[in-house]
């Protein structure tokens, strides 16, 4: 008889996301795009309210950024794309029916790298294809019991892009790689905001677990609703565990969609539409097929940034930057801009030597200051010219690193470049030695004790001199150099 | 081709529409000859022939990404049969 041992459980997880272009107009009609905060209705026009007898228009832009992100998550770009009216009765469609996209999207099978615990894994992306975005529905229910819904149609229509990847995934940890290295992708090559918290970004998850060797899939849940990273994180480790031990317990994984309870830290179950997922998609009669032509696709391959992988692995090549500097750096490419930016200021020649100092100040602290400010890199107020002025400053004397620290938030809440800080508030090193000398002796007989218990050997005293005099200058010295001449005067009997 | 009973009333769900047990009679009948006249046209031999999904040679109608006027509010709502500020109003969507 052998004794029962605990199955290993494995976890598979897909994850579709949707995504708002960075449109100016929506996706069928030239209503503005910028919804976010207008009074509701407000920017809704006969197309995006569905009035009978109107016609859809294609916006190229939401086309060629959609065939962008597809071409940056390695995909194929079909030669035929068409649209497909998807149908189900529900408030927040205006019209009966979306148009998406069924079996021919503009772009399929892609993948994308993610690396967890330093192990790479390529992901591999089913499909990303283009529809529009529905009404937005409030649930209200009045004191008396009234219960309605109010129909605000502004995000209607709003160019939506739909990203799905194959059930590649295996932990909680590999889906948030994925999501993160995504977002950073989508916002990199200008497609999208992708913001969950502001909801033009949502991601689903689809969950099931099985015993370790097996190739079916289990009863899968539908993860859904759900508005940050963190929550999707949570969320899918929760589930996790939730199955298996209902599977342990005996029992079965019921297939069904979830949300996620943060008051509670456990999903529960959802009430979904209650009719049955019969679509009756159909190729879209109001909108002719999108020829894709190589020409097309070359042309928009060729407007399309630097990736951040590749950067990443140009930072290091050219820059000789370690991985970790340079895969912080290539966090945004604003952050990346800022930073190449700033040693396009310096000579050529110097750039590979000082890459290293303006990496650390880019990464620790301008990071932190936009952090402590809740900004992100696209919206810095310092700009390249002004770090490379500090860096500069820096580099030749003229201040040092704590006055550095100083000028580099002055500079980000004035907006006054560095140089005109640091002469506005004489925050130059003192580099003169007679006027350093002065502020030296003037030290030493001041604090004849600390003086007495360095020359009887206590070495440390003179970091409470070196402490005097900074206090002195206001931290305007270098703290080596005064140290130097302290030893120097002191070594006088 | 006959169509049975509980086909016509997932379509008729699907289409939110009420029928009548009368309704669905005729609907079934209606329907089944419909499809007879498809089985008509399924002898034709379009082995040759690419699937159509659009009638006219059209391709590629875009417009450039230019934003235009949008109705005014009261226009929007000014066929609305129940509004709520500048809200439609519309049935509970969950029913409980």
């Amino acid at each position: 008889m052998t004794t029962p041992t605990a199955i290993d459980y494995e976890v598979v997880i897909g994850v579709e996301v949707h995504a708002h272009l960075l449109t100016r107009s929506k996706m069928f009609c030239s209503c503005p795009a910028d919804y976010f905060g207008a009074p509701p209705n407000s920017h809704v026009c006969p197309v995006c309210l569905g009035m009978p007898g109107v016609l859809p228009v294609i916006n190229r832009r939401a086309v060629e950024l959609t065939i962008m992100t597809g071409l940056a998550l390695n995909c194929q770009v079909p030669p035929l794309a068409r649209f497909d009216r998807k149908n189900y009765p529900y408030p927040d469609l205006m019209k009966g029916y979306q148009i998406s996209q069924y079996d021919q999207p503009l772009c399929k099978d892609g993948w994308l790298e993610i690396e967890v615990n330093g192990q790479r894994k390529r992901v591999r992306i089913n499909r990303v294809h283009l529809e529009e975005d529905t009404a937005r529905l409030v649930h209200v229910t009045t004191p008396e019991g009234e219960s309605y819904s109010l129909v605000d149609v502004n995000r209607s229509g709003i160019p939506l892009m739909e990203i799905v990847s194959e059930p590649d995934l295996r932990s909680a940890e590999e889906a948030r790689a994925y999501l993160t290295k995504l977002r950073q992708v989508l916002r990199w090559i200008g497609a999208s905001r992708a913001n969950m918290e502001e909801g033009n970004m949502r991601c689903e998850a689809n969950v099931s677990v099985r015993p370790r060797g097996s190739e079916a899939l289990g009863a899968k849940v539908e993860l859904k609703n759900i508005n940050s990273f963190k929550h999707v994180y949570e969320a899918i480790r929760y589930e996790v565990q939730r199955q298996i031990s209902v599977l342990q317990a005996g029992g079965r994984v019921v297939q069904e969609t979830r949300g996620w309870r943060e008051d509670l830290g456990q999903t529960v179950p959802q009430r979904s539409k209650e009719y049955a997922h019969d679509y009756r998609y159909f190729p879209e009669p109001d909108l002719p097929p999108l020829v894709v032509s190589p020409e097309w696709v070359e042309e928009i391959r060729r407007r399309m940034p630097e990736l951040p992988d590749a950067r990443r692995q140009r930072l290091q090549d050219y820059y000789g930057l370690s991985e970790y500097d340079a895969r912080l750096l290539t966090e945004s490419r604003a952050k990346a801009d800022l930073f190449e930016g700033a040693l396009s200021h310096f000579p050529p020649d110097s750039r590979r030597a000082r890459a290293k100092t303006a990496a650390n100040w880019v990464n620790s602290e301008l990071a932190g200051l936009l952090n402590a400010r809740d900004l992100e890199w696209e919206d810095c107020p310092l700009g390249p010219a002004a770090l490379a002025e500090l860096l500069d400053l820096l580099e030749e004397g003229t201040i040092n690193t704590s006055t550095a620290k100083v000028v580099l938030e002055e500079s980000l809440s004035s907006g006054y470049s560095p140089k005109a800080i640091v002469e506005e508030k004489g925050l130059a090193q003192i580099g003169a030695r007679e006027e350093l000398a002065q502020i030296v002796q003037a030290v030493l007989e001041a604090n004849p004790k600390a003086v007495a218990d360095y020359r009887s050997g206590k070495e440390g005293a003179i970091q409470f001199l070196v402490g005097q005099v900074m206090r002195q200058t206001r931290g305007r010295a270098n703290p080596e150099a005064v140290r130097e001449l302290l030893k120097e005067h002191l070594s006088r009997a | 081709m006959p169509i049975d009973r509980d086909e016509v009333l997932h379509i008729a769900r699907l289409a939110r529409v009420g029928l009548s047990e009368e309704d669905v009679h005729r609907f079934q009948e209606q329907l089944s000859q419909i499809l007879d006249y498809f089985q008509v046209l399924q002898e034709l031999d379009t082995s040759e022939v690419p699937p159509t999904s659009h009638v006219l040679p059209l391709q590629n109608v875009m417009r450039d990404d230019e934003p235009g006027a949008s109705l005014p509010s009261q226009e929007v709502l000014a066929n609305a049969p129940q509004r709520e500020g500048d809200f439609f109003k519309v049935r509970a969507v969950f029913e409980e």
